[in-house]
């Protein structure tokens, strides 16, 4: 197998996502009406009553709408690993998933290429976003654009990876919702999204161990601190190991001689 | 009963190498068990696939043949046991092994909102194939199941038997050796299902494949085909139709199922 071989393979699984995605209108304009939302109407309610003070990387006061944007950019990231998560167990019930582990290609390759093509699809979605948030006001440095990138690839990638590993416990589709109400939820509000830590300090200390800890808020905050063309190492370094850990887990439930399939059998085993 | 194989004169280095000297199996499973918790899926299994030619999987639902295709196609590993394809191990070079193969599932397993060349270029890309050989094979494909035309319309406008015929297609992209079919012709109205068993047989035939085609419908046997008859997750008969029937003492492969799975063991 060359390098080719691997490309190759990449290429045509983020292809494949990104004619899926275009083709689901609904869930495109889903994916932007969400965090425009929160833009428009939360964050035009909330700058009146959270009042922001200079915290890094931020110089300058600034208007709550410029605090929650990297928040809603990890967000958009957040839904989307959740979609994949969503998709790959649709298309394992549909058997579709099976056309994709008969390549020949090593599964880690196969389920990192699968991560990858996701965290492309929600890239975009994020650079449309920061579009019409730099319309609304909301300008970070130039720089920042380009900086930020790496950082979303990073952070995609992590939220993908647990998406990933919490397919592989969903056992069917209608019980989705579930995780929707015990992960999207919890990980959103308890994090530095919406409002800064030491907010969340003064209210519950409690709270703010959860929400300090949660992979969520670094996420968050290497997203920020990149778009302000600054380098949060912890942030960094805690995004990095939960994604290694989260793909670690997702390899090895997806693993043939280990993972739940040898268990439970496939789709058409299930019945 | 073990007769001694014997090679042809010093067969070339690729031929050993490529593993297709004629006398390796398409695909051999040896004594092959696997369960899902207390429940035997299957249970010693044990036969082999020539090379070429058509093989019957002959199997009530329930017998174990979903999971026997999982095992072949590793979406999972067996406990205990061994499968080769063309002498490669799956466990060992599942690379080597998957390469060869080409699957046709029982669940239709198209996108429906891409379009059939899409649908053929992923898998191409799958196999990492190059993408100006990959668009080269898939219009040699969809000439030969009478499709050109269709090629940029999407899946959900194509009849069920026409799906089916892509998903063939698609299967033989890569130039396998070896094809399973699980099912193939299940929900097709009785024309396009003759139609699928005729396909595969000519293919079978001047591709020189070998063609593992499971099923619960004894009408779709031939009778130069060979049979592997699984029942209850343990293999019941296996060699020529005409082998089985004598061996159940029965005149026709119907007759010869019925007794294989009626109840009492292979003697």
């Amino acid at each position: 197998m060359s390098a080719a071989t691997y490309w190759y393979c990449l290429r045509s699984i983020i292809v494949r996502e990104g004619l899926r995605f275009l083709h689901q209108r609904e869930r495109f304009f889903a994916a932007l009406v969400r965090p425009l939302v929160w833009l428009a109407i939360f964050a035009v309610g909330f700058r009146a009553v959270l009042g922001v003070s200079i915290i890094p990387p931020y110089e300058t006061y600034i208007l709550y709408d410029e605090y929650v944007v990297p928040g809603l950019v990890a967000m958009i990231q957040l839904f989307n690993g959740m979609q994949n998560s969503l998709s790959m167990v649709y298309d394992r019930e549909m058997g579709s998933m099976r056309t994709l582990l008969v390549s020949p290609l090593p599964r880690w390759y196969l389920l990192v290429a699968k991560l990858l093509a996701g965290v492309a699809v929600s890239i975009a979605q994020v650079y449309v976003f920061l579009g019409i948030a730099w319309l609304w006001g909301v300008e970070p440095p130039p720089l920042g654009y380009l900086a930020v990138l790496p950082a979303l690839v990073l952070s995609g990638l992590m939220l993908g990876a647990l998406g990933l590993l919490l397919s592989s416990f969903v056992k069917q589709l209608e019980n989705f919702a579930g995780v929707m109400n015990f992960v999207i939820f919890p990980m959103f509000f308890a994090s530095s999204a919406l409002y800064p830590l030491w907010r969340i300090r003064e209210g519950s200390p409690a709270l703010y161990l959860i929400a300090a800890y949660n992979p969520f808020t670094q996420a968050v905050e290497l997203i920020r601190f990149s778009l302000y063309l600054r380098v949060d190492v912890t942030a960094l370094l805690w995004v990095a190991g939960c994604l290694a850990l989260f793909l670690g887990a997702a390899v090895l439930a997806y693993d043939p001689g280990r993972g739940f399939w040898a268990r439970r059998g496939g789709p058409a085993e299930q019945a | 009963m073990f007769e001694a194989v014997v090679l042809p004169e010093s067969p070339s280095i690729s031929a050993i190498h490529e593993s297709a000297a004629p006398s390796v199996a398409a695909l051999a499973v040896e004594d092959l068990s696997h369960s899902f918790g207390k429940r035997v899926a299957l249970d010693h299994v044990s036969f082999t696939v020539p090379p070429a030619g058509f093989t019957m999987l002959l199997g009530l639902n329930g017998a174990g043949k979903t999971t026997l295709f999982s095992l072949i196609t590793r979406l999972y590993s067996s406990r205990s046991g061994d499968i080769r394809i063309f002498g490669f191990d799956l466990r060992r070079q599942p690379t080597r092994a998957l390469e060869r193969i080409g699957v046709v599932f029982q669940q239709p397993t198209l996108d429906l909102d891409l379009t059939v060349l899409q649908n053929l270029r992923y898998h191409g890309g799958l196999h990492g194939m190059r993408p100006s050989d990959c668009e080269a094979r898939a219009r040699e494909e969809l000439a030969r199941i009478g499709l050109s035309d269709r090629a940029d319309d999407k899946v959900r406008a194509l009849s069920g038997g026409q799906r089916r015929r892509v998903e063939i297609a698609r299967a033989l992209l890569h130039r396998p050796n070896l094809l399973l079919l699980d099912e193939p012709t299940v929900g097709l109205d009785v024309d396009s299902r003759r139609h699928i068993l005729a396909h595969v047989r000519a293919l079978c035939r001047e591709k020189n494949l070998a063609v593992l085609w499971a099923t619960h419908l004894m009408d779709e046997a031939a009778d130069e085909d060979s049979v592997v008859v699984l029942h209850q997750g343990r293999l019941r008969a296996s060699g020529s139709v005409r082998a089985v029937c004598a061996e159940t003492g029965t005149a026709a492969l119907p007759a010869a199922f019925a007794a294989l799975t009626a109840g009492e063991r292979r003697p």
